[in-house]
């Protein structure tokens, strides 16, 4: 295994065929990353079908296999493409998704038609051709590659050089005009790069999975970062592995083209982002989940016991309650219910006599800290309106801690209008049994007032 | 029935079929979701293949209809973790079809599957391969195949013409009545499935995205009404077809590529000549409102 990786390693064509894919792979993952960013992923692949015809054409007027006459062609119905899509969407109701697959196809469809008349013709040795439409990397010979990489450097010193211009047009397009900056040149100018990045890619991974080199590194790193210029970092990156290890796997198994490789092994590197990457990935997203769901469960029985607690004090009865009396309140699985109780006893919070669970008093003080907060949020959302100044957003956690004494206090006497304020201050929860003892002799009727006054 | 009437009628069941269901994708602003499907149905052709170890139609059905509302499904998932939606496209055809490409090109030797003709179809051997049953020959089975795909689709979109319509345009208000608009968008992913491979043996699974795309986008510039788009477009799709088809003839070229390009010669005309949503329409229009105030 290990001699075989280097002795293909050490052979001279796959040197040169490494050297172009980790290149294409840097250039259209850096570049790829301006067009998830714009939403245009797709566009690349419409550039990338479109960029067939060109060849034709290309080979048609030149009469031979010409690298370079190929990429002109090539980079001219491609950026011909993108104007007409984008004629299609500003001159008529056509949606951009149709308007690219309409041109996508209608050219690809003319270039199969150049491509039969090419076979036709008297030197249509068009082997060569056929070669773009699934990309032969192990027919990049050295000036091939040597007119990649030159592109592709080119492409990235562009790229480096206009930078601020190039994030600023992307993620804000009327503040770039505003302050001055030529954005109709700043997209062509974009445009222009892409699809040379899309150009030189057609040889090695071919105009069907072209569109793979520009989406895939690029969403990939958007796993990884929030940050443009580490973004672009990180998607030539893992364009480059990618590039690197399609090329060595298809060139160990000899019959594995090498373009689709790659695009697999993109798209490995893309899964593995969607699952581990911190933050965003799945696991990361479904522990958060887990934690909020726990939290969320503990303190659902806290206030529960809470709530329950409230009613009977009226009245006056013992302030214990059965798991069924719990169960009915809110909805929650026995197992959930009973790991959560346990949970609780454990901390001192909850506290229970044969099946009877009730509050602690430290229970009763955090019960009552929770409940005032979340009735003190049903409060806002009534009053939405009135608090906007508080600039809560959806995601955010509330906490009553965190509002400035003024809010507080006018929330506070909207609650009390509502009849929402929590009614039993921490201190009535005794040893956990009944309420303190000066309390249960009180007469109902005392304690009502006194629950009033509260 | 002639050689050339057979194709021209295998290019115009194609034109139909795909005509019809692209109104939907356009009106639903899917039709790059058709271009993935009609890409990755390659991978569902090949597992079929690697499975069944035979060409019949069916098995392709099948294979290729499981791995469009795979595709679609996938793209859903991706969408519905965070991922923007012409990314999760991206992402997801590219790899399913370069996973058919691979295992193609791994089981080369035993596959009868040339990826060319896939790609680009071959409706110049359609009337040889023909379908016989008990001795009597009943013309091609690629005919047959599409008429049957055609018929499965008319009746669907007969028997949930209301739904569709209503989730097309407004899903919002489509799930506020009750319409199980997830079950329609799968409904419609498996018909744009079953559409393509069936057309793949004419035109080729990627020049159906043409004849899926372009006479439904014609027809949306050509009327305001559904019934009418939906008519328009498969007549657009069989003009495509026929035109393409003589086009090929004269020139001696690829018959699919043809059909393909007059579909877009033909969109190109409505595009410009179309009278309310014309280039010129809209200059003459634009004109006269400029020689009215002057």
């Amino acid at each position: 295994m290990f001699y075989e990786l280097l002795s293909t390693l050490q052979d001279a064509n796959t040197q040169w065929v490494l050297l172009g894919t980790i290149l294409l792979g840097i250039a259209s993952g850096v570049l790829g990353s301006f067009a998830l960013l714009r939403k245009q992923s797709l566009i690349g692949d419409a550039m990338a079908h479109a960029a067939l015809p060109g060849i034709c054409l290309a080979f048609l007027l030149y009469g031979t296999k010409s690298i370079g006459w190929f990429l002109v062609g090539a980079a001219l119905s491609g950026l011909l493409a993108t104007y007409f899509i984008q004629v299609i969407i500003n001159h008529s109701r056509i949606k951009e998704d149709t308007a690219i697959g309409l041109v996508l196809s209608v050219f690809f469809g003319f270039g199969i038609v150049l491509l039969t008349k090419i076979a036709q013709t008297e030197n249509g040795n068009q082997s060569g051709l056929d070669d773009f439409i699934f990309g032969q990397a192990a027919s990049l010979v050295g000036n091939d590659v040597r007119v990649i990489s030159a592109i592709a450097i080119v492409l990235l010193l562009v790229t480096w050089l206009l930078f601020k211009e190039l994030k600023l047009f992307t993620f804000d397009r009327q503040f770039a005009k505003g302050i001055g900056l030529p954005t109709g040149l700043l997209n062509g100018l974009l445009m222009t790069l892409i699809v040379s990045a899309v150009v030189i890619g057609l040889q090695a991974v071919g105009v069907i999975l072209m569109a793979a080199m520009l989406i895939t590194p690029a969403i990939s790193a958007r796993y990884w970062t929030d940050r443009l210029d580490r973004m672009v970092i990180v998607a030539g990156t893992i364009g480059a592995l990618s590039g690197m290890l399609g090329t060595i796997l298809s060139s160990m198994a000899n019959r594995l083209p090498t373009g689709p490789v790659i695009v697999l092994a993109a798209t490995v590197i893309f899964l593995i982002s969607l699952i581990f990457a911190p933050h965003r990935g799945l696991v990361s997203k479904g522990l958060k989940l887990y934690r909020i769901r726990k939290i969320v469960a503990r303190e659902t029985v806290l206030q529960t016991l809470y709530d329950l607690s409230e009613e009977v004090s009226i009245t006056n009865k013992k302030i214990r309650f059965s798991k069924e009396a719990l169960l009915s309140r809110r909805k929650m699985t026995v197992r959930k219910l009973d790991s959560n109780l346990k949970r609780l006893q454990k901390e001192g919070y909850v506290h229970h006599i044969k099946d009877m669970w009730s509050l602690t008093e430290s229970g009763g003080s955090k019960a009552y800290e929770i409940v005032f907060n979340n009735r003190l949020f049903e409060i806002y959302t009534m009053y939405e309106m009135k608090f906007a100044s508080l600039q809560f957003a959806a995601n955010d956690v509330w906490d009553y801690r965190n509002i400035d004494s003024s809010t507080l206090k006018e929330l506070e006497q909207l609650m009390a209008i509502h009849e929402r304020t929590p009614k039993l201050a921490p201190k009535y929860f005794g040893k956990g049994e009944t309420f303190r003892k000066e309390n249960s002799s009180q007469s109902a009727k005392k304690r009502k007032k006194e629950v009033k006054s509260l | 029935m002639s050689y050339g009437a057979w194709i021209m009628l295998t290019g115009s069941l194609v034109g139909v079929s795909c005509g019809i269901i692209g109104c939907f994708l356009i009106l639903r602003k899917m039709a790059m979701l058709a271009d993935a499907i009609s890409h990755t149905v390659l991978l569902g052709i090949v597992l079929a293949y690697l499975v069944s170890h035979s060409l019949e139609g069916i098995y392709m059905l099948i294979g290729a209809g499981i791995i469009g509302l795979l595709t679609a499904f996938l793209v859903q998932v991706l969408h519905s973790s965070g991922v923007q939606s012409d990314a999760a496209i991206g992402v997801v055809f590219t790899s399913l079809f370069a996973f058919g490409v691979i295992l193609l090109s791994a089981f080369a030797g035993k596959v009868h599957l040339d990826v060319n003709h896939a790609l680009m179809g071959e409706i110049t051997f359609i009337p040889w391969n023909t379908l016989t049953i008990g001795g009597v020959d009943l013309g091609p089975s690629a005919v047959w195949m599409l008429g049957i795909v055609l018929i499965i689709n008319l009746i669907l979109i007969f028997l949930f013409y209301k739904e569709i319509k209503i989730s097309s345009f407004d899903p919002a208000m489509a799930t506020a009545i009750g319409i199980p608009v997830m079950f329609i968008h799968y409904l419609l992913m498996s018909m744009v499935s079953i559409t393509t491979v069936a057309s793949f043996d004419s035109v080729g699974a990627i020049l159906v995205v043409a004849m899926l795309i372009v006479p439904g986008a014609t027809a949306y510039l050509l009327t305001d009404k559904l019934l009418v788009m939906l008519l328009i477009s498969a007549v657009i799709g069989v003009l495509s077809a026929i035109g393409g088809y003589y086009a090929a003839l004269v020139w001696n070229i690829s018959i699919s590529g043809s059909m393909a390009s007059i579909a877009g010669l033909i969109f190109a005309t409505a595009f410009i000549l179309s009278p309310r949503h014309g280039l010129l329409s809209k200059l003459l229009a634009r004109k006269s409102i400029i020689s009215e105030r002057t």
